[in-house]
């Protein structure tokens, strides 16, 4: 390193300094939104909107957004994390488990911790989707399943709890969140009959607070939806970060498919709370409701989107509803006091189910089910969303989905015996839109399937407007209070939309996918766009 | 609730039977042909969305393939275009097969070089291959495909062999090694049948109502890339265009009425002859 290089690293850890308030208290996060220049959870508030009220950026002026700065990633992996900005210092994950501080004006390294997972085999990728932060204390999970917390000042570790065996399929891909004096994490292996568990580790000790399974054990509810001893390997694994409603002291989390994934017959019954989101007391874990998207699924339909809460007026009355896009190609509002259904409705093409009977348990189609020869379903297997970030804007009252339209899959199950630590899916789906989230010639007709921004109305469920691409999406969304959308695709641009509209505003082509939610913060009056696109992660502002 | 919009399909069509494939190399021959021949049998109608059986074959020619042949039937007493395996009789099987390999033979484990996802999708094309439809109608004289594929057949004047012929067709150099005989002989005679993905022709118009074909070689939201009829590579702005459509036909005629029964067996072998080099 040079002089000049590390001048400025001091320069600038120092204007970091005179900068930074007090610690990160929970209150902070409760109230982020109090200082939209800061990014404090994963999607930016605890209620999932991944909405800024920065509003320097606007429809008129996007226009002049330019480049200022860099991050190549190491990793060869998928850089799927939303970094996190605490007074000018960003702090993210190169995948898999290296946690980086950035001065967010300059994208400097102020420090690095690279943690070595020991053996583990997360179905889809060695990949980290972001950090929660508490008082001066980061948070990571990691891929061969434990908890880490981190100095936020010089990344030295401070504890380390396992979680979870690795070596039985677990891991933990997703951004941890904070409640009051908890970490709160769950763990993924659905592709591996685990038994799936979202658990509270004392923030600072990193001693388990509480633990909620996600498959019920012997005499707990629930437990009667399995068969046998299927509950034991029954999945329903945790990938995406949860939401949390402090009126209620209730934290929502989204719980992924069943194991074995494709064939459905060696578990019969319900499988509770698989494809399901719970509602947990967030002092006890204990489950106050839940509501289960896809019973008995044998389509992989992980319900893992992050759970959107907001207050909206629901035919005249003032409601808290969670708003959600689900893997199923569903969209559905539900009250968050009860779990009470509201509505379900599709927002792409649906063959498995025809609709909802009066409790809102859906109606399978027959035959629309993994078979042996395999069957043709919509959607996909990739699902109609997935764990891609949507976006609530209360400005515009519009839900914003990245979406996979006319995307199908056949659906094949096969005989499967289970095997600690193998994978324990039971057959396989086929679809035409290739597995592979590099920039690869696309020669697909509409017909075959297209990703999507598509805004609905969450009275109704119906469609505002949409801005169609020609390949699928795998990014996040972000609004803001100027009626600003960012997102971008597996083509590789980053672009803005008028969020009333949908008409595309401003765009840049980053040249590889975007497998990430865009975040925004503001240094010194400044307000930044960032964003992952292949190994990059790429930052925006006005043209000065 | 009640759902509207949605989409389910026709009976019949929910369940995808093994009869499907995802279409053969278009062969491209311009010229005329006189002879007649009566029509081989084919294919049955697959019902697999275009590129949908990609994954698997695209490891299947690259890990299979160069031992087993892209029939599946190079290796004595395997035979995947017929199911016939050795010692495997189930999905499980040929799974634990690919894996471990088989010891004392040629057959190497892949347990360390694909994931269970690829290797699942293998099988599935293994059931594929065994489900559709066999080898070509009969055997040819490759020496004499060749003779009509650069004569008569005039093949070259849109498909190229290695440093010869046109670049604008789907290049046959290495065809015998990704395509079966079968599929081969299909696209001769029926090559609207199924034209693969990366073998789509499109047409823009410009502002200018200038019109200009090619083959599509990539297209995102706002530009489209391709290789126009004097094999420039091209690249539009969609805001720029007038018009932008695939071309639903193959640019290929049929050649059902072309050849006779002899010719069409010695084109086809000849094709199959074209093969990947052997690696030293």
């Amino acid at each position: 390193m040079n002089t000049h290089v590390l001048l400025l690293i001091i320069a600038a850890s120092f204007s970091c300094v005179q900068t930074s308030r007090a610690q990160i208290s929970f209150d902070r996060i409760l109230d982020a939104n109090k200082e939209p220049e800061n990014w404090l959870t994963y999607s930016g508030t605890i209620l999932g909107q991944r909405h800024s009220l920065l509003n320097q950026i606007t429809p008129a002026n996007v226009k002049s957004l330019e480049l200022q700065w860099i991050y190549q990633a190491r990793s060869l992996q998928k850089f799927e994390a939303t970094p996190l900005v605490v007074d000018g210092v960003m702090y993210t994950v190169q995948a898999p488990n290296d946690v980086i501080a950035l001065d967010a004006t300059t994208g400097r390294i102020f420090w690095t911790y690279s943690y070595n997972p020991g053996r583990a085999h997360p179905c889809c990728g060695r990949v980290n989707r972001g950090l929660a932060i508490l008082g001066d204390t980061l948070f990571m999970g990691t891929i061969d399943a434990h908890l880490l917390a981190i100095d936020a000042k010089n990344g030295r570790p401070l504890w380390n709890t396992m979680v979870a065996r690795a070596k039985s399929g677990y891991a933990i891909t997703h951004a941890p969140l904070v409640l009051k004096d908890k970490v709160i994490i769950g763990t993924a292996g659905g592709e591996y009959g685990i038994r799936g568990f979202i658990a509270a580790y004392d923030a600072h000790t990193g001693k388990e607070a509480w633990r909620f399974y996600t498959i019920p054990g012997p005499g707990e509810p629930g437990h009667e939806t399995w068969e046998g001893d299927s509950w034991q390997i029954g999945g329903g694994p945790v990938w995406m970060t949860g939401s949390y409603d402090p009126t209620l002291n209730l934290t929502y989390w989204g719980v992924g498919n069943p194991s074995p994934d494709w064939n459905a017959d060696v578990r019969p019954g319900d499988n509770l709370y698989s494809d399901s989101v719970v509602a947990l007391d967030a002092d006890t874990g204990k489950l106050k409701w839940y509501y289960q998207f896809t019973p008995h699924d044998d389509l992989d339909f992980d319900s893992v989107q992050v759970p959107v809460l907001t207050d909206i007026a629901w035919h005249g009355q003032k409601r808290k509803v969670i708003l959600w896009a689900n893997r199923n190609g569903f969209f559905y509002v539900l009250d968050r006091q009860t779990g009470q259904f509201l509505l379900g409705k599709p927002f792409v093409e649906v063959t498995w189910a025809s609709g909802f009977d009066q409790k809102g348990r859906p109606v399978r189609v027959s035959g629309q089910t993994s078979s042996a020869e395999g069957t043709r379903i919509y959607p996909g297997n990739p699902g109609a969303t997935s764990w891609y970030s949507p976006s609530y804007s209360p400005h515009t009252g519009l839900f914003y989905i990245p979406a996979w339209a006319n995307s199908s899959s056949v659906f094949v199950k096969v005989p499967v015996e289970y095997k600690e630590g193998r994978e324990f899916a039971a057959g396989m789906a086929r679809s035409s839109i290739p597995f592979d989230w590099s920039p690869t010639p696309n020669f697909r007709k509409e017909d075959e399937g297209y990703g999507a921004v598509r805004a609905l109305d969450p009275q109704s469920g119906e469609r505002k407007w949409e801005f169609k691409m020609t390949d699928v999406t795998e990014a996040g969304i972000l609004t803001t209070a100027s009626d600003l959308l960012f997102s971008g695709g597996r083509e590789g641009y980053f672009y803005a939309l008028d969020a009333r509209s949908g008409a595309l505003l401003w765009k840049t082509s980053l040249g590889a996918a975007v497998i990430s939610g865009p975040m925004t913060y503001s240094v010194g009056g400044k307000q930044y766009v960032a964003v992952n696109a292949g190994n990059c992660l790429f930052t925006f502002a006005l043209r000065q | 609730m009640i759902v509207d919009s949605k989409r389910t399909l026709p009976e019949g069509k929910n369940n995808i039977v093994n009869h499907r494939w995802i279409g053969g190399a278009s062969m491209w021959v311009i010229g005329p042909c006189v002879l007649v021949l009566a029509a081989s049998p084919l294919l049955v109608a697959w019902q697999n969305h275009p590129g949908e059986s990609e994954d698997g074959k695209r490891l299947f020619i690259a890990n299979c393939a160069p031992c087993h042949g892209a029939d599946g039937d190079a290796i004595a007493g395997v035979d995947f275009g017929h199911g016939k395996f050795r010692r495997a009789s189930t999905d499980n099987d040929i799974i634990e097969i690919i894996k471990a390999g088989v010891p004392g033979t040629g057959m190497p484990a892949f347990s360390n070089e694909l994931s269970e996802v690829e290797i699942r999708m293998l099988t599935s094309y293994l059931r594929f291959l065994a489900g559709s439809a066999q080898s070509a109608s009969a055997p040819g004289d490759a020496a004499g495909g060749k003779t009509i594929f650069e004569g008569k057949g005039k093949c070259l004047d849109c498909h190229r062999v290695k440093d010869r012929g046109s670049r604008l067709g789907p290049d046959l150099t290495e065809i015998g090694s990704v395509r079966r005989s079968v599929e081969l002989e299909r696209s001769i005679l029926e090559p609207d049948a199924e034209i693969l993905p990366q073998n789509r022709f499109v047409r823009v118009v410009t502002r200018d109502d200038v019109t200009i074909t090619g083959r599509l070689l990539n297209q995102d939201t706002f530009t489209v890339q391709l290789m126009d009829s004097r094999e420039r590579l091209r690249s539009f702005e969609r805001s720029d265009l007038k018009e932008y459509v695939f071309v639903d036909k193959s640019p290929m005629p049929s050649y059902q009425s072309k050849f006779d029964p002899r010719e069409l067996a010695d084109l086809v072998s000849y094709l199959v002859s074209l093969k990947k080099p052997e690696k030293n």
